[in-house]
């Protein structure tokens, strides 16, 4: 079989709008890719794409995810199939407390693959274990979701849904933006630690820093909404020296 | 004749057979019905009906029920599972053989001590004429001076005679002394086609506190029309909270009247309506004294081509100096074809006052639907649980527990039935 994540000339826009103009890329299991760009060259528009949002119309190309037609498949098709969207700007919901919403997602995903769900004390139990490994406080989970945390505090649990959803192929959308170093190495930390043959990660990012902590496979650089150039984890201490002027000409 | 005045012909027919055998002050039952004759059913001229309309009322016929020994497990199955005393209503009359009252609560029947305290205001409101020239049967409750009543449940019951749609017209008088306390948990159910239009008149004394939690789930074929009026005297309490589901057209109308110093009445609601359903609620919070507070969150969600309508009247005395009124109105439309009426009406004449109100009405979020959807969560759970989420800042003002629980159990049940 070939890799996990399969994109193949994919178009993609909104309001008749092109934004993604032809993506080719291939994330493999196992491995860690990044995206770099600089901001409106369509990264944000990928991950959406790749995870079901409705506005955006695909007009052309396609995308395989562990071999079957992820375009053919409902947003929530996607998470059960394993795919995970950490949003750039996460969604506050009122009234839907933390808790009640991470339970809600994971016992939603295991339904979905035929595993029994989880009842409340042993739901809980995982979450307080996995909020502790990420250095968040407790009440976080009794909190309704997002509404009035912290910048940084909205990233951390965006890596604590999938810490707990376990996805076979993890999107992050700028999740390093806005964090301080200590809450940048907590989030590499909780990447890292999914890390394994069963896992592949496409992480996108406007600075280098991020990948001095979760190292990538590969570099992809997008302008335009295209890939320019790709390379190895030395690309993007190139693309912070020279910054991405020289490669727009060659786009 | 139009359709309102031929509807209210029934109705007085029905007065002229049962008259002599009515309880209570015939007087007062002759008044009623000269009242009801000349004022009829409320109609589109009158602005307290602006936004509903009685015709499928008037074009359909009611009959009186019959002798209610039909069979109601099904219907007792229905009601929530709250550890309490009930008071039974099937079809309007009272079933003693169903009902008992909490200790220290003194629970008595219309039928058999008619009861008419003076709230009411049959001369104004004309489906309160209809129901004081017709109430054979209702809740007499006395929660007597320093008591905790804990928790009665005051359950309607509405049986299915095919073919023949009754109306009754209960009549129930909730009374509690100086210091006391209950909960009263008032729920309606029922099947077939009918008319339910009880009058509820409360007093609460000095320091009295009631609690009254009502969830409306009457029949899809149903009218539900409910008038209440409540006084309460010097810091005195009157908290409610009421869920509508049911009926094919429900108004619940309530007149509150804070009428001692240090007072205050709570008069949320949430109405969940579908299909071609319309419900009105309809209050008229009046502060005739000072340093009494009122407070009011309301939420419609409406689906369908459903309607539903807030009016949201505040009267403020010229001696209710230091009121504190409240209100706020949300509605939550899930389809391009339902609608909202909102009417808030203050009418101050005291200078000293903090009255505020707010209307918001919108849609689901489609962002938040695709963030839930993008964690597994599949489209319908999503919305569930965002209309969830929407009612719970109303449903919070539930703090009895087990209250609390069946509401909850009620608004998951009715999500239900609209995915099925
Ligand atoms: N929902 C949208 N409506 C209109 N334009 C959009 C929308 N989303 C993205 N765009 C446009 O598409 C381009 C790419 O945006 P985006 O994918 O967010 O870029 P990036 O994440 O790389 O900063 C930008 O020019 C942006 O303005
Ligand atoms: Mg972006």
């Amino acid at each position: 079989m070939g890799a996990l994540l399969q994109i193949a000339g994919l178009t993609a826009g909104i309001d008749g709008r092109e934004i993604l103009t032809g993506i080719d890329l291939d994330v493999p299991a196992g491995e860690v890719h990044a995206v770099m760009g600089p901001n409106g060259s369509g990264k944000s528009t990928l991950s959406y794409v790749l995870a079901g949002r409705e506005d955006y119309a695909v007009t052309g190309g396609s995308v395989r995810f562990g071999g079957a037609d992820l375009l053919a498949m409902a947003p929530e098709e996607r998470a059960a199939a394993g795919l995970f969207l950490a949003f750039q700007y996460p969604v506050e919901l009122p009234g839907v407390g933390n808790a009640n919403f991470l339970r809600t997602a994971l016992n939603a995903i295991r339904r979905a693959r035929g595993e029994p769900e989880l009842d409340a004390v042993n739901f809980l139990k995982l979450a307080r274990a996995e909020t502790k490994r990420l250095s968040m406080p407790d009440d976080m989970l009794k909190r309704n979701v997002n509404v009035g945390f912290s910048g940084g505090e909205k990233k951390r649990n965006e890596v604590l849904q999938m810490a707990l959803l376990r996805p076979r192929l993890a999107i992050l959308d700028e999740t390093d933006s806005g964090l301080d170093i200590d809450a940048l190495k907590i989030v590499a930390d909780g990447v890292n630690a999914q890390r394994g043959p069963e896992f592949a990660a496409l992480v996108i990012t406007h600075y280098q820093r991020l990948l001095d902590y979760i190292v990538p496979d590969r570099v992809h650089v997008l302008i335009g909404g295209r890939i320019v150039r790709s390379g190895g984890p030395e690309l993007a201490h190139e693309l912070e020296a020279s910054g991405y002027a020289g490669l727009a000409e060659a786009a | 004749m139009n359709a309102l005045a031929a509807g209210s012909q029934g109705f007085l027919a029905r007065f002229e057979g049962l008259r002599d055998r009515l309880p209570g002050d015939p007087a007062l039952r002759a008044a009623a019905a000269a009242a009801f004759r000349a004022n009829g059913l409320p109609g589109p001229r009158d602005e307290a009906w602006k936004y509903t309309s009685l015709r499928p009322l008037a074009e359909a016929s009611f009959h009186e029920p019959l002798v209610p020994l039909a069979d109601c497990a099904a219907l007792l199955a229905r009601l929530p599972a709250i550890e309490a005393p009930r008071a039974v209503f099937v079809d309007g009359r009272f079933r003693a053989d169903l009902s008992a009252a909490p200790p220290g609560v003194v629970l008595d029947h219309f039928a058999a001590s008619p009861d008419f305290p003076g709230l009411a205001r049959p001369q104004r409101d004309s489906l309160v004429a209809l129901n004081t020239m017709l109430a054979e049967d209702g809740a007499i409750v006395t929660v007597p001076a320093g008591v905790d009543g804990g928790t009665l449940m005051l359950a309607s019951l509405a049986t299915d005679t095919p073919g023949r749609a009754v109306a009754f017209h209960p009549r129930h008088v909730i009374r509690l002394g100086a210091g006391a306390r209950l909960t009263l948990i008032e729920v309606s159910v029922g099947e077939g086609s009918y008319l339910h239009n009880p009058v509820t008149e409360i007093l609460i004394a000095e320091d009295a506190v009631l609690t009254h939690v009502r969830l409306q789930d009457e029949a899809a074929r149903s009218f539900h029309l409910a008038t209440l009026y409540a006084e309460i005297a010097a810091r005195g309490t009157y908290d409610s909270f009421s869920l509508t589901l049911g009926a094919r057209m429900a108004r619940s109308e309530v007149h509150a009247r804070l009428a001692g110093p240090g007072a205050a009445t709570h008069l949320n609601a949430a109405q969940l309506l579908s299909g071609v359903q319309h419900a009105d609620f309809t209050t008229v919070v009046r502060h005739d004294a000072p340093g009494c507070a009122s407070r009011q969150t309301v939420k419609n969600v409406l689906a369908g081509r459903s309607r539903g309508v807030f009016q949201g009247r505040i009267e403020v005395a010229r001696i209710a100096q230091k009121t504190d009124g409240y209100q706020m109105n949300q509605a939550l439309l899930l389809s391009p074809d339902a609608e909202i009426d909102c009417k808030p009406e203050l009418e101050i004449f005291a200078d000293d006052v903090k009255c505020s109100h707010g209307a918001t009405v919108g849609e689901l979020d489609p962002a938040q639907i695709f963030y839930l959807r993008s964690r597994g969560v599949p489209e319908a759970q999503a919305r569930a649980m965002l209309v969830r989420a929407f009612l719970e800042s109303a449903l919070d003002a539930v703090s009895h527990v087990q209250a609390r629980a069946a509401l909850d159990h009620a608004v998951t049940l009715w999500w239900e039935r609209q995915a099925a």
